[in-house]
């Protein structure tokens, strides 16, 4: 293990990770808001909204994230949308978690009882207002878990935009493998960084998780 | 903006076919070995002398908190820094199985331990030894009971096997970039990709309900 050269990269990679760190909160941001879109048509009342989202879910599940990373920044001028690669990649990713977290949301909502709605409804609530105040509250608390499991999913998802030249921790790690030929002191750099976020987001949501629950 | 044209995708399918052909297989390869490593990690988790233990933990841990992009890197143009050369093809298989056999381990662990002891008990009292209990009686069980969540894991893996690609395997994201090189026709090309994963996808998926099927009528 050479030291000296872990202190001296050191700086550099905790900058790229820095990127790593903005690129998720970023696609986070976008996938929940996409997501709860989706999650809605798919229990929406209507054939086709339910439709929709169904076909979402199903494309951005069923086909790898590196392509729709590669088909948005690749493919997108074709079709009149240029972006950066941190811009594209950022999208690409949070279009892509979107799918997988419109699924935590609607299994939340579905697995609050029947009997909650029914209720509201038949206290006078409309059925927005019933879903507004009283399903979601507690379908909440059922779905912090699984988007925690999505959100963990993402950040090391980020590495993909290696591939499009963002200059991210797996992209970092790549280039000094290849100039200073020491692979596991980069790799044991790179992965404690990886770890020090997964594993920080895995607390954070444990602590939500159990604040939550507790108020149940 | 160059507008799109799909004609020409036809034309270029001998490569594309090649690409698609192996996906298959580097997945099928990838899917077998991950599943073999996992029971063997599982086992050695649960069962092994602590100086082979921890070390296995800590790679688990290690492989699961980081990407298999990262893994694929280490593994390909990491090792042969120290003299260690592997080929493309073989460090791709190495990286999907070891990636996905980490993955693989904590869910048998977890089935072997939602295992009923008293299944354990009887195999000993019947006269088997400890591994051969565990092998006959202990992972067979664990291994129906946690066919659904490997199967989850399975279908990551087909689409997680379009990474391979960046060290230079010759799969479907492979030839769909050369074909895109000589065309300059991306938007095409990788749709056309897309929907080849999409349709392996499906056909995988009606696999492991088969298989699902299979597993709950021999209970």
């Amino acid at each position: 293990m050479d030291i000296s050269l872990v202190g001296r990269i050191i700086p550099v990679f905790v900058q790229a990770a820095w990127t790593t760190v903005e690129l998720s909160l970023i696609s986070l941001a976008i996938g929940l808001a996409v997501a709860a879109l989706i999650a809605g048509l798919r229990l929406s009342h209507v054939a086709i909204l339910r439709f929709l989202g169904t076909a979402y879910v199903s494309v951005f599940r069923g086909t790898p994230a590196l392509i729709q990373i590669f088909l948005l920044y690749f493919g997108g001028p074709q079709i009149g949308i240029q972006l950066e690669p941190f811009a594209a990649g950022a999208i690409a990713l949070g279009l892509n978690i979107a799918a997988y977290m419109a699924e935590s949301i609607r299994g939340g909502v579905l697995s609050v009882d029947r009997g909650q709605m029914e209720a509201a409804r038949s206290l006078g609530f409309a059925e927005g207002q019933s879903m507004r105040w009283i399903v979601l509250p507690q379908a909440a608390k059922l779905m912090i878990r699984p988007l925690g499991v999505n959100a963990v999913a993402l950040v090391k998802g980020t590495a993909l935009v290696a591939t499009i030249s963002v200059v991210e921790l797996t992209y970092t790690a790549q280039r000094f493998i290849g100039s200073t030929y020491k692979p596991f002191e980069i790799f044991a750099v790179t992965a404690v960084l990886y770890m020090i976020m997964v594993y920080g987001l895995t607390l954070i949501i444990d602590r939500l998780d159990r604040a939550y629950a507790g108020e149940a | 903006m160059q507008g799109l044209d799909f004609s020409i995708v036809p034309e270029y399918w001998p490569l594309i076919g090649k690409g698609l052909w192996w996906t298959v297989v580097i997945s099928m390869a990838s899917a077998v070995l991950s599943v073999i490593a996992g029971i063997g990690f599982a086992l050695l988790v649960l069962y092994a002398s602590p100086v082979v233990r921890y070390p296995l933990r800590l790679f688990m841990w290690l492989f699961m908190g980081t990407p298999l992009l990262l893994q694929l890197f280490l593994i390909y143009f990491g090792l042969v820094q120290i003299g260690i050369d592997i080929p493309a093809i073989w460090s791709g298989i190495i990286g999907l199985s070891l990636h996905f056999a980490v993955y693989n381990a904590d869910i048998f662990r977890a089935g072997i331990a939602s295992l009923d002891k008293g299944q354990t008990e009887a195999a000993r009292s019947l006269g088997f030894g400890a591994w051969r209990t565990r092998f006959y009686i202990v992972v067979p069980q664990a291994v129906r009971n946690t066919v659904p969540a490997i199967g989850n894991m399975m279908i990551a893996l087909l689409k997680e096997s379009s990474i391979v690609s960046m060290i230079g395997i010759a799969e479907l994201v492979h030839s769909a970039q050369l074909v895109i090189s000589e065309t300059y026709r991306p938007f095409e090309f990788y749709l056309t990709a897309a929907a080849l994963y999409y349709i392996l996808n499906l056909v995988l998926e009606a696999v492991l309900r088969g298989i699902e099927r299979k597993v709950e009528l021999s209970r």
